[in-house]
């Protein structure tokens, strides 16, 4: 792979030095780009403390962005989770990773604190550090208003600066890298923002074969009802899950406590649609355009954002689900964390939080006044004496999928290297949404397998940048395709599940190092002990333990771990990663 | 997982793409399970041990399947490139191997989801369920099928049909079987109830399947009923349409129907200004064959002919439109509406038939199968091979 393709910029924020390296072609060829590349940066250094000024935080771009490959524009930006201490990663979109292409980079390393609060501009080839000290409390809208014209932007806003655990980054206003703390991060270096314009091409070897990739992945994403039906992600945006989710009784509410809110159907996606006359928006080069913003730029939330704001908190008044989803990227803070320790709260001092309080709190919490709330659901519930009341997996608060209705859910939030997460395996694809085809969700027969390959499957699709919206049509088989085309080498679907699976392995080894193990795979033990909300029609029981602890057995079987969830040497060797940890540091 | 495969296996059998006891199914959690031992199991496993999957099929196609593919295998240097809708935008091309050789077998299921192994069967896979597997394998029939007879017409027109080619025609027209005059036992409608409505679309979508009028058991099926779409679900199966039929409110007010039939939006424009009505759209094999077949010579538009025609075109009275599934900007959506407005059917190139129900499936269903018997004749007749009783296939 020619320089430009594999360039990465690394910057001393202590020395306020940059250095131009480019990577070795077995690099990239075994870690791919975007997550699997930032983790081969991350691996050395893991054990780290995430404030350590020698804990890299790396922006990684994949071998499609830039390229007229359909929704290839999303970025990874990772460091060690300073609201979990897993391995810290989300998947951005925006703009960022196009820009940083057509710089001639693929990635950004940060080391080392700057004394004080600075900024990355890169313009093509020119890259410089700037003092952001007069930005201190400023919002992220407020300070993308102050950095326009100078291409894609990344910012943290005041929560970062007051220490909140589940910070984020918001990329070019509305895109937010919302998981993990990674905001915190940022702040740890003291870095408020990255600004990145570029201007040349990236190189594609095969334009043709590129173009005939595309063709397909563009066929199979019209033929989706998921991504381009009249209800799917392009007409409704995420919040097209909203209604679905209460159907079929897995909307998560008053704190898991319950499965079904009875406001819910004036308060979906529709409704939203017309009450904001939204208008879509999205990442560059994307033809789904899952954003929605509404009349005078207003966000409208995501499916997430809807669910944990309304459902989870018990709240009915629309406006104030849109407020909030505005104040947590405005302070910039995760949307699921914030919703989630507000219900864990709420559940505390046991009443219901009223719209007012709700987005009262939000904001005490974004400024510096949290009262132990910006400290995430976990630490708060067990600092109030109530750990039970934290709905968390390894610390990270549980997304809007209640796992007594999909137990290949439950499974996966429990194996995710990142703490409970939806997206690592994705299994609400084809337990809820039949692609590529319908699994019983009430059933663990299978599970395991399943799982693990979607783990391996989506650590290649966090790799190659693409949206894992595409999949809800397309499959990697097209997208290999389209990375053959780019790369000149190779590839097929299966090759690039294969590099899945060790980018997978060396997060959970990187986990492991920090100590954690079986016992951190588990769910709440709300879960087996509390029945969801059963209706006539349907019964929600709680999550079957056996089946669950026999569906986990043998997804470490599969995965090549102990029953102590500890990696097996042997399967080390299969991987090649301890080889692999030596070549890291020489990245 | 067991029940699973068993279920595959006997639907393969049912559907007339496989001999019983040909069929061998394994599926892989922790350890593998098949739905019967068999020699070929253990180089099955080796196959399964070297792709990222949760299942595998290795079948010998029924007649005439077999020696179709087995014909197209050995022409395409390694490759079979049908050019129906369903390889278009899902099997892309069909992978051929030299032998039963697990190390081949691999290196092609990485990069597809089927290979064809000439004079033995098909090789396919599942990464959630063994029903990928099944669908791909009937997606493979379907397609050598269509192409088998593709080709034959376009030797037919050109330098007459090779002996194999004939050899293979002779045998595929002995095993049609007639189709009924019309369907038989249907619910009569109009229907009034959402009860009724599930009962007769689960039973028109059942008979349909029964009839051969789809490939892989898809196809889609709906049903109008006081401002609410009944659907069937995307990826859904016709002959198990209970718990699988989305009810969508044509007002817009719910998104329920984010997971109902790629094919919402046509069947909406196909029903617009109905009261109460439904479309039901199968895969009739012939009627795909004839919708493809296309005399004019030196034409601007071959090669993209499923995305525009320059022309109008009827196949035995029906209007054929291009159009790709789903919403995109060259979706059947847009195209089949129109060429519905002055009759109760259409076709769309390479993939199948819509029809319009009045107040109960009879009707559609019908027709289906009035195009399907003419597109066969028509099609035979034109191979020379018309056989002396109807047009059904057990193929």
């Amino acid at each position: 792979m020619p320089a430009r393709d594999s360039m990465i910029l690394r910057v001393d924020l202590t020395a306020g030095s940059f250095e131009h390296r480019t990577l070795e072609q077995c690099a990239v060829d075994r870690w791919i780009g975007g997550r699997g590349l930032a983790g081969a940066f991350l691996y050395p250094r893991c054990t780290l403390s995430w404030d350590s000024p020698d804990m890299p935080l790396i922006l990684m771009a994949g071998p499609l962005a830039g390229t007229s490959a359909p929704t290839s524009g999303r970025m990874c930006i990772m460091s060690r989770s300073p609201l979990t201490g897993t391995v810290g990663d989300c998947s951005v979109g925006g703009a960022l990773a196009f820009q940083l292409r057509r710089a001639g980079l693929l990635g950004i390393v940060f080391t080392g604190r700057s004394r004080s609060a600075c900024g990355l501009e890169i313009e093509d080839g020119s890259v410089r550090l700037e003092d952001a000290s007069g930005l201190a409390g400023r919002d992220t809208r407020e300070l993308r208003g102050l950095l326009s014209g100078r291409g894609s932007v990344a910012v943290t806003g005041p929560a970062a600066e007051n220490g909140v655990l589940y910070a984020s980054v918001m990329v070019d206003d509305c895109h937010a890298a919302g998981r993990n703390g990674i905001g915190l991060a940022f702040a740890a270096k003291n870095l408020k923002y990255v600004c990145i314009r570029g201007s040349g091409k990236v190189p594609v070897r095969d334009p043709a074969r590129l173009s005939g990739a595309c063709e397909q992945i563009r066929r199979l994403m019209a033929a989706s009802p998921v991504i381009m039906g009249e209800f799917g992600l392009r007409s409704m945006g995420t919040g097209a899950l909203y209604d679905l989710m209460h159907a079929r009784g897995m909307m998560p509410t008053a704190n898991f406590r319950r499965t079904r809110f009875e406001p819910a159907p004036g308060m979906n996606a529709p409704a939203l649609k017309r009450l904001y006359s939204t208008r879509r928006t999205g990442c560059a080069g994307c033809g789904i355009l899952c954003r929605k913003v509404g009349a005078g730029g207003v966000h409208i939330p995501e499916f997430e954002t809807m669910s944990h704001f309304s459902a989870l908190l018990e709240n009915d008044d629309t406006a104030c689900v849109v407020k909030a989803n505005d104040i947590c990227n405005r302070l910039g803070m995760d949307t699921i964390s914030a919703g989630s320790t507000l219900a864990c709260h709420a559940e505390i001092i046991g009443r219901r939080l009223p719209a007012a309080e709700i987005l009262a709190l939000l904001e005490d919490i974004g400024r510096g006044r949290g009262g132990g709330l910006e400290l995430g659901s976990r630490r708060y519930a067990a600092g109030m004496g109530r750990p039970w009341a934290s709905i968390s997996v390894k610390g990270l608060e549980l997304p809007a999928y209640d796992p007594r209705g999909a137990y290949g859910m439950a499974l996966a939030y429990a194996t995710s290297t990142r703490g409970g997460c939806h997206l690592r395996a994705y299994p609400i694809s084809h337990e809820i949404l039949r692609r590529p085809v319908a699994t019983d969700r009430l059933s663990f027969s299978g599970k395991a397998r399943i799982i693990k390959i979607a783990e391996d499957a989506n650590a290649a699709i966090d790799s190659i940048s693409a949206c894992k919206f595409s999949f809800f049509g397309a499959t990697l088989e097209e997208y290999a395709e389209a990375v053959s085309a780019v790369g000149g080498i190779e590839v097929s679907a299966q090759d690039l599940i294969s590099a899945g699976e060790r980018i997978y392995f060396r997060e959970r080894l990187m986990n492991q190092a920090n100590g954690f193990g079986a016992g951190d795979d588990d769910l709440p033990a709300r879960f087996f002990r509390e029945a969801g909300t059963s209706t006539a029609w349907m019964e929600t029981p709680p999550l079957p333990r056996e089946g669950f602890v026999e569906a986990l057995r043998r997804y470490y079987v599969i995965r090549g771990i102990d029953e102590c969830g500890l990696a097996l040497p042997s399967k080390c060797i299969e991987l090649g990663i301890d080889a692999q940890a030596e070549a890291a540091d020489r990245l | 997982m067991k029940d699973l495969l068993l279920k595959y296996d006997d639907k393969l059998v049912r559907s007339g793409m496989a001999e019983p006891g040909s069929i061998l199914l394994g599926g892989l959690d922790d350890s593998v399970t098949w739905n019967r031992i068999d020699p070929l199991c253990p180089g099955l496993e080796e196959v399964l041990a070297g792709l990222s999957v949760n299942s595998i099929l290795f079948a010998r196609p029924a007649e005439p399947y077999f020696s179709m593919i087995s014909l197209l295998a050995g022409e395409g240097a390694g490759m079979i490139r049908p050019s129906d809708c369903e390889t278009r935008t899902f099997l892309h091309d069909i992978p051929v191997a030299s032998g039963m050789v697990a190390p081949e077998l691999i290196h092609s299921l990485r990069r597809r989801k089927s290979v064809v192994v000439p004079g033995r069967g098909v090789v396919t896979w599942g990464t959630v369920s063994p029903e990928q597997a099944f669908i791909t394998f009937s997606s493979v029939c379907f397609a050598c099928f269509v192409k088998f007879f593709s080709d034959c017409l376009e030797a037919a027109r050109g330098r007459g049909l090779a002996l194999r080619q004939r050899e293979t025609l002779a045998l595929a027209t002995s095993l049609l079987d007639d189709l009924p005059a019309g369907p038989q036992g249907l619910a009569q409608g109009p229907f009034t109830t959402e009860a009724e409505v599930r009962n007769a679309m689960a039973e028109a979508g059942l008979r349909t399947v029964e009839l051969r009028l789809v490939d892989s058991f898809f196809g889609n099926i709906s049903y109008l009923l006081d401002g609410i779409l009944y659907i069937s679900q995307t990826t859904s199966s016709l002959d198990e349409l209970a718990g699988a039929i989305d009810a969508c409110p044509l007002d817009g007010s719910a998104c329920t129907g984010i997971t109902a039939s790629s094919e919402y939006s046509a069947h909406v424009g196909i029903l617009r200004g109905m009261d109460r009505g439904g479309v039901l759209h199968g895969h009739p094999r012939f009627s795909v064959i004839m919708s493809m077949l296309c005399g004019r010579e030196g034409c601007s538009g071959r090669g993209s002919c499923h995305i525009r025609c320059p022309v109008e075109r009827l196949v035995e009275g029906i209007p054929v439109v291009p159009g790709e599934v789903g919403t995109g900007p060259y979706g059947l959506c847009n195209s089949l509406p129109r060429a519905m407005e002055g009759g109760d059917a259409a076709m769309v190139y390479g993939h199948g038939v819509f029809a319009r129900a009045g107040g109960d499936f009879r009707g559609a269903l019908g027709t289906m199968l009035d195009a399907e018997r003419a597109c066969r004749t028509a099609c035979l007749d034109l191979l020379g091979s018309s056989p002396s009783g109807g047009s059904g296939s057990r193929g």
